[in-house]
């Protein structure tokens, strides 16, 4: 495949991933302990590094989803004990995102990461790092990466969908019926560290966000079904890598910036003309209404 | 490093950036307890990353380093987002968070765009612009520095002299509101003195982290007091040591930046007040905890055998002993807490062990028992009616609380007592003879 | 075998209790009206006994074995309030999850689910919304859309939290009539409702409840102003216009 091919499936693989995992932070009102933990997952690449000493991905996964679910497990434990939860949530996220920074510029020299790549991840080298099997190119290791994490995802979302759907819905239903909901919810942090590491490489750290709200907000506006929303979402995830790709390429700008510029127009065209929810059609509705009754 | 130190204090630029950073922690610490208290915290985080398109704008239209024009950039792209999400989640069904993770994204995002933008078009010339992401005080110069501390000051006497005003908006607005405050005018002015804290700390602390300088002296200072004049004052001064800290630190040590040292320091001060705090810290509400649990469960063991013991008077039946199986099962408790429990009761003479692990109540344990039975049965009648008696203000933890309650009201509640069947049968003073008088409860001392 | 057994059940927010020593036994094929002021804790019983509330103490049985061994044979109203209507998904899909205790892990419900939850939205006269959006549902409309889930929850015994809130007069006799109809079934159904007025009406037994159970039993020889004056307390000037609406009844 062509060095353009690689990044534009890398791209199409972040927006996939995201665009999935991010539906069920919305409908669940935890868009805020993405961005949280879409920060914080730096600490734990900058950990898993200090303590492997190795850039190895495997390391880097396991490393960034034990800080997920810490991020999400302190601020459960600051929320429980009186913060009140936005509150917990800037704390804890601010100050692991910080021990991250200050970790990485004192051992700047070592790690080939940079604060800018954290940030802005770097798309453009990820067709150069390969990975090889007896010599064989296997093509870049950022897709390997993207693709497993996306299958893993779709697997738990296959198998538990009707479980996370009632959790999501209507937890205390849920309760009654017997699922674990605490379980369900920590699954979900799992899959949301793990698709934010696998996605930093490609996007960086922060722009994770955009990946996983815009798209799924987008859906929200555009589908009153679950599932047609997962799928809206994962679409809109892909084209606004593509999108963002060219927006790059012609104005010789960052990639990943461009993705989630790219997605934030897409949203604004949905918020605008969706024919369900979108400001037009309801505008229009009210018009008809108000001439029907006048 | 002495040396570093040395020049820290000559230096007139360091001296400046260090009155600047403190002047930015003071006013983010003042306005950040009012973000904290309306529930806006996460606001400032929009803010502050929506910061980054507006000062990449105010570069490229002005077309050198400017920070007047990047505090008017920031400020300005800051309100448009705020408006945005405020926007989004009226005109759709899109909830407020998912709202503000939006607007923060996509701003950022065309805010790295631009950025990357500019700094090709200036063939990799530093524009310094990079610097506003993590922060980096020492690359203020001195003419920054004076107008970020005039805005600092200008924030704070704003704050000062609006403070009954701002506290009555976050406290009740809607009452704010009724006696003709102008609300909308003092939300929009709030609004306004975050987005100007925020901008004013982008260059010294950074975009991300800036909402942390708005957060968490705040939250911290929320554990010292109950009193908002002091929490307001008390987050200022952890904001300016914070930022004094931070500031100095990442002086000495090259490349460091400064925005993740000043929110460590802040961290910090954050988890020292979480821990030990009086009255809310955790360390000590665990010790107040573990007392209170204990007084508890005393006062559970005797309430069960008093409850026991009228059980039994009501059959005119032998009191016997009651087995310590059927006390766990009546109000669980650990059988250990109960082991240790009697035993220190059985001390105090209040119970007498008659058996195998049986245990009955001495004439001196049935009076304290009959006191808190009665003192726990009035609590329960107070609660079940305390629509009628709310404005007596019992703490419903504190059922020691219902003895400050005037007579007639006392007299009412053990009215409703013997209405619902409630009141306490067995009287210590004459729990042979089977005589049910009731005595009221001033007189038998219950103070 | 009683459907439901609550022995000495306390639950306490913090240190404050919300419920003491509730001990009570319901009969089978009964409509039990769960009856007291705001802040009784009716809503807390249901909770307490359907696992979603910690409680201090006390047990819970269902036809006399534990709850949890049991949830199959109990259906849960909750609260229409408790929800967000906005969730993508429709009416249809809302009263699948009432199939999901049946259905077990890994599997998708299935086309028997699928036909008996259209029944049951028939049965509350809303088979023709089965697939519109829930936000587009009128507050009566999701309420039976609720009821219909429990109903495909298949169960014997029913829990309803305040079923009759905020919906309009055909939805409230919709709801009567399934009760009925449920009671005819031989099914036991818990009820917790706040308007005194009704209470005659509607309930074989009411169970009148301020913290404490004051009186459980039929609703001829409990629903007495005696009672009431026990479960309301001190509000007597309320009772008081309730009078007139007891005795004419």
């Amino acid at each position: 495949m062509s060095y353009e091919g690689w990044i534009l499936l890398t791209g199409s693989l972040v927006g996939i991933s995201c665009g999935i995992v991010g539906c069920f932070l919305i409908l669940r009102k935890m868009a805020m302990l993405a961005d949280a933990i879409s920060h914080t997952v730096l600490l734990g690449i900058v950990g898993a590094y200090l303590i492997s000493n190795s850039l190895e991905g495997i390391y880097m996964l396991i490393g960034a989803a034990i800080v997920g679910i810490l991020t999400a497990f302190f601020v459960q434990l600051l929320h429980s004990s009186g913060v009140q939860s936005d509150a917990a949530i800037g704390v804890v996220f601010t100050s692991l995102f910080a021990v991250g920074v200050i970790l990485l510029s004192l051992f700047a020299g070592k790690v080939h990461l940079d604060t800018d790549h954290a940030l802005m991840g770097e798309i453009t080298f990820i067709p150069w790092d390969i990975l090889e099997i007896n010599g064989i190119n296997l093509g870049p290791k950022a897709v390997w990466m993207l693709g497993a994490v996306l299958v893993f995802n779709l697997i738990i979302i296959f198998l538990f969908y009707k479980e996370i759907k009632i959790s999501s819905f209507d937890p205390d239903m849920a309760v009654a019926l017997g699922i674990p909901v605490l379980l369900i919810h920590y699954l979900l942090m799992g899959m949301l560290s793990l698709t934010t590491v696998a996605s930093f490489d490609g996007v960086g750290a922060i722009l994770v966000v955009a990946m996983l709200i815009v798209p799924g907000a987008t859906a929200y506006l555009l589908t009153d079904k679950l599932s047609v929303m997962l799928i809206i979402s994962a679409i809109v995830g892909v084209l606004s890598a593509f999108a963002g790709y060219f927006i790059a390429t012609i104005f010789n700008v960052s990639i990943s910036g461009s993705m989630a510029v790219a997605a934030g127009v897409i949203f604004a065209i949905t918020f605008v003309f969706s024919p369900t929810h979108g400001l037009l059609s309801r505008w229009l509705a009210r018009k008809r209404l108000q001439n029907k009754s006048a | 490093m002495s040396e570093t130190l040395v020049s820290i204090w000559t230096d007139a630029n360091t001296q400046w950036v260090l009155i600047g950073t403190l002047l930015l922690g003071l006013a983010s610490g003042l306005i950040g307890s009012f973000a904290l208290l309306k529930k806006q915290s996460l606001i400032g985080d929009a803010m502050a990353h929506a910061a980054l398109p507006g000062i990449c704008i105010a570069f490229l239209i002005h077309g050198a380093k400017s920070m007047s024009w990047f505090i008017i950039g920031a400020a300005l792209s800051g309100l448009l987002a705020t408006f945005f999400i405020e926007k989004i989640i009226k005109l759709s069904r899109i909830k407020e968070d998912t709202s503000i993770g939006l607007v923060l994204s996509v701003f950022f995002g065309f805010g790295i765009v631009l950025l990357t933008y500019i700094n090709h078009q200036n063939n990799g010339n530093q524009s310094g612009i990079d610097d506003f992401i993590f922060g980096q005080a020492a690359s203020l110069v001195g003419t920054d520095v004076k107008l970020i501390s005039a805005v600092a000051v200008l924030l704070i006497i704003i704050t000062v002299i609006l403070f009954k005003e701002l506290k009555l908006l976050t406290f009740d607005p809607q009452f704010a509101q009724g006696i003709g405050l102008p609300t909308s005018f003092l939300n929009g002015l709030l609004m306004t003195l975050i987005v100007g804290v925020v901008v004013i700390g982008l260059q010294a602390v950074g975009v991300i982290l800036m909402s942390a300088m708005l957060i968490t002296p705040a939250i911290a200072a929320r554990y010292w007091t109950e009193r908002l004049d002091h929490m307001v004052i008390i987050a200022g001064a952890i904001g300016a040591f914070s930022g004094v800290f931070g500031t100095l630190l990442s002086t000495t040590t090259k490349g460091m930046p400064t925005g993740p040292l000043i929110i460590v320091a802040a961290t910090i001060i954050f988890l020292i007040s979480m821990v030990f705090a009086p009255k809310r810290g955790l360390l000590l509400k665990a010790i107040r905890q573990s007392r209170l649990r204990k007084q508890v469960a005393r006062e559970q063991v005797l309430q069960t055998l008093y409850d026991f013991t009228e059980q039994e008077y009501k059959q005119y039946k032998a009191r016997n002993g009651f087995h310590e199986q059927q006390m766990i099962k009546k109000r669980p408790i650990s059988n250990h807490m109960l082991q240790k429990i009697l035993h220190s009761l059985e001390k105090e003479e209040l119970v007498r062990r008659t058996g195998d692990a049986l245990w009955c109540l001495t004439e001196k344990g049935l009076i304290e028992a009959y006191h808190i039975t009665l003192r726990n049965r009035l609590m329960e009648v107070y609660l079940m009616n305390e629509m009628n008696y709310a404005h007596f203000n019992i703490r419903q933890d504190q059922s020691m609380d219902l003895l400050q309650l005037p007579e007639k009201v006392l007299t009412e509640l053990q009215q409703l007592l013997k209405q619902y069947g409630r009141e306490p049968l067995v009287l210590p003073e004459n729990i042979n003879s089977g005589k049910r008088s009731y005595h009221r409860y001033a007189s038998l001392g219950g103070k | 075998m009683n459907p439901v057994t609550v022995e000495n059940v306390t639950v306490a927010y913090h240190r404050k209790p919300v419920l003491q020593e509730v001990s009570f036994s319901v009969p089978e094929g009964k409509l039990i009206g769960i009856i007291g002021p705001n802040g009784a804790g009716k809503s807390t019983l249901i909770k307490a006994i359907l696992g979603l509330v910690p409680r201090a103490s006390g047990d819970v049985y269902i036809y006399g074995k534990p709850y949890k061994q049991q949830r199959k044979l109990v259906g849960y109203v909750p609260q229409r309030g408790s929800v967000d209507w906005d969730f993508p998904t429709n009416a249809l899909d809302v009263v699948l999850m009432g199939r999901y205790g049946h259905i077990g892990w890994f599997k998708r419900p299935s086309k028997k689910d699928v036909e008996f939850a259209l029944s049951c939205l028939e049965k509350v006269g809303m088979k023709e919304y089965a697939n519109r959006q829930i936000s587009q549902l009128s507050g009566g409309q999701q309420q039976r859309v609720f009821l219909a889930r429990a109903l495909a929850q298949d169960a014997t015994v029913y829990f309803m939290d305040e079923p009759f809130v905020g919906v309009d007069a055909a939805t409230e006799k919709a709801i009567i009539s399934l009760l009925n109809e449920l009671k005819a079934q031989g099914k036991t159904v818990l009820v917790v409702h706040h308007d005194l007025q009704t209470v005659k009406e509607y309930f074989d037994w009411v169970l009148l409840l301020n913290m404490r159970k004051i009186a459980i039993g039929p609703t001829e020889e409990t629903f007495t102003m005696e009672n009431l004056q026990k479960t309301y307390g001190g509000r007597l000037t309320f009772l008081n216009q309730q009078h007139a609406i007891i005795n004419q009844q």
